[in-house]
């Protein structure tokens, strides 16, 4: 069974960036300075969890950028030398192979989480004579034989089953933890102690209690997944789990790729404006002032409706629905870091001022070091903690921007799962009676999950990187008799 | 001072020129006019006679930015460029688009006091609650109070404003039937209509600004005042209250200022949600409907609401700073 890899470009992006961190990763070894910060941000237990939390995430999205589509199979009758080989018209990722089982369980309608029956009432043949009932599901709970009777019993079983395997790969993986610190002291077992006391170097006990409260969470849901949905369905009958480990891959382009577009405009600008002042700074003031001026939605409405009619226009680029649908979203993230550079422009601008007073700066211009050089091997280094504090603090925020522009109706294309999507479909949902709640919950419980890990990590990472910051943490220290 | 005012408007006017010009180039290099004639006759079948009436009696049967075929300033002053932009900067809003072709000034007028009535108690009360609540937390600092509250404040800001709008219209007005869903009335009537707009917008804030506050009145108490207060014999509360209070209320003015225009063009999403036909509700219109007279109006009165309100910022930093003097 061959397949076409389909490389789309929002994976090209992804990819590219995940190589840039390891690259960087492997850097730090020669970077003594920059590795001791990022050593303190992972001494943070909350950066450290969360930190973890993320890179499932991270895990969860790069599965799900691994793009194909199948061949579909010829008849073997006709087959000839010079025949041509069709693909499917569906593409599909690591992440839905491996969730396939919850692709090909697709009901009619509405149901709730763990239900045997749908959600609404439906004429249905029974007997002979059509009565109004609420159907059984087609695949959810399908394998009782008396869901009333059965359901509880099967759920607890698949839930202690999941709750067990969860304990199991827990513990497997504390035991492969203290396995990697056998050596720092002394033997498994004084490591099994220190880790369990939370003598460890690094925050470990808090990860440990991340790790322990993730397991008894993924074990059951993967055990109650095989027979059951396990957040409910959707209006078209499609299982929302699926729907939003979909859309985790959204808000990770989202964030990451805006924030990567701020970046090149912000930084080019900001130190060009600090460093040679005079009219470039006027010019570039000016230009950065009328952007922050214009209301932001109605700047991106106005560009993502340019996109919209050239992707109107041109409707032959593209082979498939879902490449044009994601050349929305890629140009989306451009649009957002077209106009979001304003702020770390200024942030860059007010920092290179300071730059180029300094003693170093002068130095090299007294040598008759060219004004480019100075600018890139003097002040863009020294401005990048800067740059990263505020990509980092800015990926949660754009994750939370991109649910309000689904809703105004210039966020990515429908056909693209995102958490925008699902909150906007469920205003509808939450004024029916009986009320539709999972969807709505599925999405908040995912959205804020990963922004809340993207915040406590962009915490950690600013207090590394930024010297004040670390004053005003929140220490607990004990009760003494004196004030401050 | 009047000064300073003077050079900072006339930048101001600089920006709004310069804005006008970038909603223009936007608008126009998405629609022609002969598209927008189209999508806002509607029907079936649009003749170009039908299309150049419409043009005609709105202005758009110029030239966009030159027109080759005038006479020396005519070339300029002929162009639907110009002409729309000159009646902006006199504030002269002109009828919209649409086919109801509505009087833009009397709507922007009417549904400025509706966003008013929503944004002024949002904004005073976002200010007063989050200060108080920062104050909270750096009165008990370095307790459990603080940690737990702070732990509270990012829980909070990594919850979307929307899931807070569709859990609180959920929750308080499906099924504990406290206040009507959605809606707006006049007069007295209003008030059941904003509460519950103004506590949830008041709750999507609190998190980020009472964290970002907190972290001014920390840097405060750092300072030597601070410590020769205490040295005087003045208690935690008096010090807090008394002196740390207005110091750090100067970054707090600077941040809180800058929501100062969108307290006039009104919240978007909370308008939208709430039905409350306010400024933000009548930007979401124009856009959906692709009304470009609605669309430059709005971007208009932001650009010079934003202006405006930052010289009115720097103005109130000399007074509440005596170490500030405008240049």
């Amino acid at each position: 069974m061959g397949f076409k890899l389909v490389i789309l470009w929002t994976d090209i992006a992804l990819w590219l960036m995940a190589l840039s961190v390891a690259v960087y990763a492997v850097r730090l070894r020669g970077l003594p300075q920059s590795r001791s910060k990022w050593q303190r941000v992972l001494h943070d237990p909350a950066a450290l969890s969360a930190g973890f939390v993320l890179l499932l995430f991270v895990l969860v999205t790069l599965l799900d950028s691994a793009h194909f589509r199948r061949t579909l199979p010829t008849n073997p009758a006709t087959v000839s030398t010079g025949q041509a080989v069709y693909y499917d018209a569906t593409t599909s990722s690591l992440l839905d192979e491996a969730l396939r089982h919850l692709r090909a369980t697709r009901e009619a309608t509405y149901s709730a989480p763990l239900a045997t029956h749908a959600h609404t009432r439906d004429a249905v043949t029974v007997n002979g004579e059509i009565q109004r009932i609420y159907p059984r599901l087609q695949f959810g709970g399908a394998h009782l034989a008396d869901p009333v009777r059965d359901w509880a019993g099967d759920v607890t079983r698949r839930v202690l089953a999941g709750l067990g395997i969860g304990l199991l790969a827990f513990v497997g993986l504390a035991v492969a933890l203290a396995t990697t610190l056998r050596r720092a002291h002394g033997g498994l077992g004084p490591a099994w102690q220190a880790l369990w006391r939370g003598h460890t170097a690094l925050p470990l006990r808090p990860l440990l209690a991340t790790l322990m409260a993730l397991c008894a969470v993924i074990g059951p849901v993967i055990a109650l997944a095989g027979g059951y949905h396990v957040m409910g369905t959707d209006r078209t009958g499609n299982d929302v789990l699926l729907l939003a480990l979909k859309s985790v891959r959204t808000a990770f382009v989202i964030g990451a790729l805006s924030t990567l577009a701020t970046l090149p405009l912000a930084i080019v600008l900001g130190v060009l404006a600090g460093y040679f002042k005079g009219w470039v700074d006027e010019v570039i003031q000016y230009l950065y002032t009328t952007l922050s001026s214009v209301p932001s939605v109605l700047l991106i409405a106005a560009c993502v409706l340019m996109v919209q009619v050239f992707l109107d226009k041109n409707p032959d680029l593209f082979e498939t629905g879902l490449e044009r649908a994601d050349l929305k979203t890629f140009l989306l993230c451009v649009i957002l870091g077209l106009t979001g550079w304003a702020t770390l422009c200024r942030l860059v601008r007010a920092e290179t001022l300071k730059l180029r007073e300094l003693d170093f700066v002068q130095a090299a211009t007294a040598f008759g070091v060219s004004h480019w050089r100075i600018m890139a091997r003097h002040i863009v280094p020294n401005v990048m903690h800067l740059v990263l504090i505020t990509t980092v603090l800015s990926f949660s925020d754009l994750i939370l921007y991109e649910a309000v522009l689904t809703y105004v109706g210039v966020g990515v294309d429908p056909s693209t799962s995102s958490f925008g999507g699902m909150i906007n479909l469920a205003r509808n949902e939450m004024s029916r009676d009986p009320v539709v709640w999972w969807s709505f919950s599925a999405a908040f419980f995912f959205m804020v999950t990963l922004v809340l890990a993207a915040n406590l990590f962009a915490d950690g990472v600013r207090d590394a990187f930024d010297p004040r910051a670390r004053a005003f943490r929140v220490r607990l220290v004990p009760k003494k008799p004196t004030v401050a | 001072m009047w000064n300073y005012l003077v050079r900072r408007l006339s930048y101001g006017v600089l920006i709004l020129v310069g804005v006008n010009l970038l909603t223009f180039f936007l608008f126009f290099t998405v629609n022609t006019p002969d598209d927008m004639a189209r999508l806002n006759i509607g029907g079936k079948r649009v003749t170009q006679v039908q299309i150049d009436k419409w043009k005609g009696e709105r202005g758009y049967d110029k030239p966009l930015y030159w027109n080759a075929a005038g006479q020396g300033a005519e070339q300029l002053t002929h162009t639907v460029l110009w002409e729309r932009s000159i009646s902006l900067m006199l504030l002269d809003f002109g009828r919209s688009d649409s086919a109801r072709s509505m009087d833009i000034g009397y709507e922007v007028k009417t549904r400025m006091g509706v966003s008013l009535t929503l944004a002024v108690p949002i904004f005073l009360l976002q200010v007063i609650a989050s200060t108080g609540f920062a104050l909270l937390l750096v009165f008990f600092r370095h307790s459990r109070i603080d940690f737990w509250g702070t732990v509270v404040c990012v829980l909070m800001l990594s919850i979307s404003s929307l899931f807070y709008i569709i859990v609180g219209q959920f929750l308080f007005s499906r099924v504990l039937r406290l206040v009507p869903l959605s809606g707006y009335a006049g007069g007295l009537d209003m008030v059941k209509f904003l509460v519950l707009p103004v506590l949830l917008s008041l709750l999507s804030r609190l998190g980020t600004e009472a964290r970002l506050y907190r972290v001014m009145f920390l840097e405060e108490m750092g300072r030597d005042y601070v410590r020769t207060a205490r040295a005087k014999g003045l208690s935690e509360a008096v010090v807090l209250w008394r002196h740390v209070l207005r110091n750090a209320l100067i970054p707090i003015i600077t941040s809180a200022g800058s929501y100062l225009p969108y307290v006039f063009l009104g919240s978007l999403v909370f308008e939208s949600f709430f039905g409350i036909p306010g400024l933000g509700a009548f930007v979401i219109d124009g856009i959906a409907g692709q009304d470009f007279a609605i669309v430059r109006v709005m971007v208009f009165l932001g650009a010079l609401l934003y202006v405006l309100s930052n010289a009115l910022i720097d103005v109130i930093y000399t007074w509440v700073d005596p170490r500030v003097r405008l240049a």
